[in-house]
């Protein structure tokens, strides 16, 4: 029986980007508020200090800062006739864990979606008629607009201390920027990051094929910058560790950087570490959540009555909580019915594989978001009449880092090992580049979250089942992405212009993206999404679930930003609507 | 030692004085105005353990002869001070004699606030009579209390060590000097009683006087030189960097950490503006102390090759390549009193275990600088400290490694282990 | 290196001689404050130098023979073996790693298809174990009583030649599972800090032209399409760290 503590306003479950920022928030308005972490405290200084964070085996390779399988992973089959297997090693993604969560190890690349993403089936249904829309694809829209979010983006942007350049400000188009993002407010924070040599070769391409090249937003700061809780960052250094890495000087905008400091602070505000929720706790009508059941690492099983649930934890472990919890129906792909588990995504990849000659790439001197990106083939961007697909990407070339444990292109055909393995690697090192397509990723009915009805995980709980496989559609969207990134791989001047085609099947074992979406989709309608446009579910309205999993599909850039402007778009809804007047939130 | 038994042989304890009559109730404004002043006065610091209850006593304060373990300041009658009267109040702090006649380690600085004037002490009195009464034991318990070495563990050696160190008597004010200098020198000398780090001590623990605010050592620590030297004390500050110094615990230049972090977030940080400003004044008035040109170590010097090898890839991607930092974020290395401080102590420790710099509400950052001694060798950690201060116009003595090695066994025996 | 602070680690290191898998697992309510202490943190922890840990004799010589033929000592670098690979891949299968510690290994173990990945109930060191022990026995068959580091190059080569084709098949063993496996590992060696047992003297890192544990390249980033000239350093230093002369 667990141990009752005593009430608070709020519990989080999960501490990392949206736990932060929905517990600044409501600290900020005077709750009293709990954050519940499954992984341990983390900060700069004490876990990823530059005095060691330099370690690729022991944070790329053993994934140090990741979510460990062996407390949580997922079942995977790509088709409802398989069984399906837990993912016993992570690889095809890598969710975060401890306090900063995948915010501690992220890129920085800090995206907005377009107008038209918001509304992706509205258009494509007005712009190429019902029939553009494939069987089975369950798209929809997302129950908001880029106009509505359009300040909760900015509020991430200044917080994270975000490095870019506008496109368009308040509907005026700004030389440099990207021509086809919805307006802004105002400008970034900082100023571009500085170019790799790769980049600057795709930028000259992409100009000369007549496209319009801009910089990443990067949430790697160009300069220090102190973000308006009054907390300060300093400049990137270009070290080359950043995804997979903590920042070990304070460059990088994560929760550790950019919001704890204050939070932390509060008198009203409590962490609890290596403490696991193993459950929403609803009253008997079940239409109202009392708190979250938890295990310390103690093994102590405690409750925290809570008059607010905010579930804040990575994509998957949500919606795994809500089916382990009772809140939303269920998916049901045979009926097509329910809403949990429903529409998971993910992201499309292609691109080209590019080998040069003489020339010094550096691979080593890079950041997490030093890219030059072309969004000319993103979303409903081009015509699509006649393609035979929907959807698009954003093409980028950047570099992340020449980390060799990862990182040793050599021209196909080479050998994998002996005198001949290291000529090739050491001609690759200095002379690859990659231009790649992060493509959308659509729904379809038959991909999809549910419990697994074999494994369970430590304490006893099923884990949830992932059974995902790509589609036409996405296949074609990629083969077109390919040959865009091939035709400016070539305009580059590269020797050597190779596809890097999706492959056949999606599988779990090279790494591709952490950008797994969808699964308790946010609308407008109770029958095809989980939580309201605010993020409240509709079925226990004290629970806001907050996060990629509300993503009704995904789109062609990085979830973060948009998982960033989500949890402030929640927190607004929370302290101006919410807490006046408890309940179901009515569109406003 | 002799001098002193014997004079302690000489003198009695001061008198008992009654206990308090019922006095009328102070105004709102006086208890206000002592709650600054106690905060001006860093009370808070030394009278609570760390996570305890504000004020009830019983932390540690560590002296070169030993602990000597704070009292109770909250108003429970039996364990705390409330059955002082306001008297004996006053000579505690303006004598160092305790309630029962008792001579106070001056671990509790009444040597400064010896200097503070009659209604500022009762305001704090009557502030501190607000607080919610604690009962906690161990605070008065004398015997037990403190944990000193002979001869100090002899409460009446104080007495003797008043004779030659204490000096009775209230500020002064200079008349050729402005108010807002003379409020600066009332603070410092009095309730910030800042000398009480930044004065070196003598053998005995007094202040040497001749060299007031010249940079003193404290619990491995070196609290720098407040005088006006360029390369040593605040030369390089202006005023306006001082007040930003003490009001938000750093600057463009520095951060506060360790001792000073402390008395950032627990005293400045939290006084008004204009006292920081008349502190800022005050000090930046404080005459450089004249000191022999020293040239610094060339180069070429194989201490300082190592050493620049072990910065740069060590140290350069916060305080950069040039020692200049990024301002309130990464000290400056370059013109740091910190770092060419005679002393090198701060910077080792700083170097071997971390430091985390103070976080307040103007700058909540507190950035934290890692601990490098798992990974440098004494050798290494005293070429680079030898490094930089010789780089970029700094000039301090070679750090040697025994000299690290020392703090090292001093630190961890500090750790417990 | 000369520490009074770290008792608890190097006694791990003493047993396992791996990093510290990172974080403390006790449960903390932390507010008011951003936990820091002194000399706070987990640094990694270097090997000790020295005999197997995992590895017998007669493994550790095979393991040996093999990565000296996966990488090779020729003009571009020394070999794996002179590298400590197969140290470093010793001290890796006695640690966490070699345990599969950190992954999810829930029975029921059931073969799937490729995209599923590793099902295994098996964790490197058993793999490892078995791989070995399959080997030597296909050895004294195929190479009559010879085992790799009594072979010539060439030999060695054709016998990883085969594991990687699937020709040789092992008898007990998935020999391909177990050549990509010492390949995979080989090459973490090769490219890791040196702290870890292999890349000594910076061989993999200076083949390439990798840097290493830097953490600044502002000063680099806009000599685009140049040669950047900075020393390879490890996260413990470099010779130029220690003073020249006394």
């Amino acid at each position: 029986m667990a141990r009752k503590l005593p009430g608070v306003d709020a519990v989080i479950v999960g501490l990392g980007w949206t736990g932060a920022i929905l517990a600044e928030r409501l600290t900020a308005a005077g709750l009293k508020v709990v954050a519940i972490e499954r992984g341990p405290w983390r900060d700069t200084a004490t876990d990823f200090p530059p005095s060691y964070a330099p370690d690729e085996l022991r944070y790329a390779i053993r994934q140090d800062l990741f979510l460990r399988p062996a407390q949580e992973t997922v079942t995977f089959r790509n088709k409802t006739s398989e069984t399906a297997l837990p993912i016993r090693s992570f690889g095809s993604f890598l969710p975060g864990n401890g306090v900063g969560g995948a915010g501690t190890h992220w890129n920085g690349q800090t995206w907005r979606f377009l107008e038209k993403d918001f509304v992706v089936k509205s258009h494509v249904t007005e712009r190429y008629g019902k029939s553009a829309i494939p069987e089975g694809m369950t798209i929809q829209d997302w129950g908001v607009t880029y106009a509505d979010l359009e300040k909760s983006y900015d509020s991430f942007e200044w917080t994270a201390g975000v490095s870019g350049r506008a496109g368009n400000i308040a509907g005026t188009r700004q030389q440099g920027g990207n021509p086809f993002e919805g307006p802004r407010s105002r400008d970034f924070p900082l100023p571009p990051l500085e170019l790799s040599h790769a980049s600057s070769l795709f930028a000259k391409a992409a100009r000369e094929l007549g496209h319009s090249p801009f910089p990443c937003p990067a949430a790697n700061a160009s300069r220090a910058y102190t973000n308006p809780l009054g907390v300060t960052l300093g400049p990137c250094t270009y070290c080359g560790f950043c995804e997979r890495f903590g920042c070990g000087n304070y460059s990088k905008g994560s929760p550790q950087t950019t919001i704890l400091p204050v939070l932390m602070r509060r008198p009203n505000f409590e962490a609890r570490t290596n403490a696991e929720v193993l459950k929403v706790l609803t009253d008997r009508s079940g239409t109202r959540a009392t708190g979250v059941t938890y295990v310390d690492a103690q093994g102590e099983e405690l409750e925290q009555p809570a008059e607010l649930v905010l579930l804040c934890a990575y994509q998957f472990c949500n919606v795994r909580l809500m089916l382990l919890s009772g809140i939303g129906t269920p998916y049901d792909p045979a009926a097509g019915t329910g809403v949990v588990g429903r529409n998971y995504c993910y992201q499309t990849g292609a691109g080209a594989q590019l080998f040069f000659e003489n020339t010094r790439m550096n691979p080593f001197i890079g950041s997490g978001a030093l890219q030059q990106v072309i969004d000319d083939f993103n979303g409903d961007n081009f015509d699509h009449t006649g393609l035979g697909f929907i959807g698009g990407g954003s093409i980028s070339c950047g570099q992340t880092n020449g980390r060799p444990i990862l990182y040793r292109p050599t021209e196909p055909g080479s050998p994998r090992w002996g005198s001949a393995w290291k000529q090739a690697t050491v001609a690759g090192y200095q002379n690859a580049a990659s231009v790649g397509s992060q493509g959308s990723s659509y729904a379809y009915r038959d991909s999809y979250l549910d419990l697994d009805p074999t494994y369970t995980d430590r304490f006893g709980r099923p884990l949830l089942r992932m059974t995902f496989d790509w589609h036409d559609n996405e296949h074609k969207a990629a083969a077109y992405a390919t040959q865009r990134c091939m035709e400016i791989g070539r305009a580059m001047g590269a020797k050597q212009v190779l596809a890097r085609n999706l492959s056949e099947h999606y599988s779990i074992v090279p790494y591709q993206s952490t950008h797994t979406v969808g699964g308790a989709a946010m609308g407008a309608d109770p029958k095809t999404s989980a939580v309201k446009r605010y993020l409240q579910s509709w079925d226990v309205p004290n629970v806001f679930a907050v996060g990629a999993h509300a993503f009704p599909q995904n789109h062609g850039y990085n979830p973060t930003g948009t998982v960033g402007a989500l949890a402030y778009w929640a927190a607004e809804a929370i302290t101006s609507q919410y807490l006046k007047s408890p309940g179901a939130l009515v569109p406003t | 030692m002799r001098i002193i038994l014997a004079i302690i042989a000489a003198l009695l304890a001061a008198p008992a004085i009654a206990p308090p009559a019922i006095a009328a109730s102070p105004s709102f404004e006086v208890v206000q105005r002592g709650q600054a002043l106690a905060i001006a006065g860093d009370c808070v610091a030394c009278h609570t353990v760390p996570g305890g209850t504000p004020f009830a006593g019983g932390r540690a304060i560590e002296t070169p002869f030993g602990n000597v373990l704070t009292p109770n300041l909250t108003p429970d009658r039996e364990t705390g001070i409330g059955d002082w009267s306001d008297e004996v109040f006053l000579r505690a702090m303006q004598t160092g004699i305790g309630h029962d006649g008792e001579h106070l380690y001056p671990a509790f600085p009444y040597p400064y606030y010896t200097h503070v004037g009659r209604e500022d002490l009762l305001a704090i009195r009557s502030w501190l009579a607000t607080l919610e009464p604690v009962r906690n034991v161990v605070a008065r318990n004398e015997a037990v209390r403190n944990q000193l070495s002979f001869p100090f563990d002899i409460r009446l050696s104080m007495a003797a060590w008043n004779a030659l160190f204490f000096e009775n008597g209230l500020f002064r004010p200079m008349p050729s000097k402005s108010a807002e200098w003379n409020r600066g020198a009332y603070l410092v000398e009095g309730l910030g009683h800042c000398g009480a780090c930044h004065t070196p001590k003598n053998s005995l623990g007094g202040d040497r006087t001749s060299a007031t605010l010249q940079g003193g050592a404290i619990q491995d620590w070196f609290a720098p030189a407040l005088g006006s030297d360029l390369r040593t004390g605040l030369g390089g500050w202006s005023v306006d960097d001082v007040v930003e110094y003490l009001r938000a615990g750093r600057n463009a230049k520095s951060a506060a950490s360790g001792p000073m972090g402390e008395v950032v977030s627990y005293s400045t940080s939290h006084m008004p503006l204009a006292d920081l400003q008349a502190i800022a004044v005050y000090l930046k008035d404080q005459p450089a102390v004249p000191r022999d040109a020293i040239p610094p170590l060339p180069a070429s010097d194989a201490g300082m090759q190592a050493g620049r090898a072990i910065y740069l890839d060590n140290c350069a991607a916060c305080h950069t390549a040039t020692g200049a930092g990024i301002p309130r974020l990464f000290p400056t290395l370059s013109g740091s009193a910190v770092v060419q401080s005679p002393d090198p102590v701060t910077l080792a420790r700083v170097v071997l275990i971390g430091a985390q710099a103070v976080a307040t509400a103007e700058a909540p950052t507190g950035p934290a600088m890692p601990a490098f001694g798992w990974k440098l060798s004494d050798a290494q950690t005293a070429s680079v400290l030898t490094y930089i201060r010789n780089a970029w116009g700094n000039v301090a003595p070679a750090v040697d490694a025994g000299t690290v090695a020392s703090t090292r066994r001093h630190l961890a025996q500090r750790a417990g282990n | 290196m000369p520490h009074g602070t770290l008792r608890r680690r190097q006694l791990l290191a003493s047993t396992s001689a791996v990093l510290l898998a990172g974080c403390s697992v006790r449960a903390r309510t932390i507010s008011d404050t951003r936990p820091w202490s002194a000399g706070a943190g987990e640094p990694p922890i270097a090997i000790t130098p020295g005999p197997w840990v995992f590895f017998s004799p007669e493994e550790g010589a095979t393991v040996d023979a093999l990565v000296e033929r996966l990488i090779p000592h020729d003009a571009l670098s020394v070999s794996g073996r002179e590298a400590g690979c197969s140290v470093f891949i010793d001290r890796q299968l006695a640690g966490a790693y070699g345990s599969s510690e950190r992954l999810y290994m829930r029975p029921p173990f059931m073969a799937g298809t490729p995209m599923q990945g590793m099902q295994s109930a098996l964790t490197p060191a058993a793999q490892y174990r078995q791989g070995l022990a399959a080997l030597h026995a296909y050895c004294r068959v195929a190479y009559v009583g010879r085992l790799p580091h009594e072979m010539t190059a060439e030999q060695r080569d054709a016998l990883l030649k085969g594991l990687e084709s699937r020709q040789v098949k092992l008898d007990g063993a998935d020999g391909h599972g177990f050549f990509e496996l010492l390949l995979t590992n080989t090459m973490e060696g090769f490219f890791a800090d040196p702290l870890y047992g292999g890349n000594q003297g910076f061989a993999g890192w200076k083949m390439i032209g990798f840097p290493g544990a830097r953490y600044d390249y502002r000063d680099e980033i806009a000599h685009r399409n140049q040669v950047i000239d900075v020393a390879t350093v490890g996260i413990t230093g470099r010779p130029d760290w220690t003073r020249k002369g006394t």
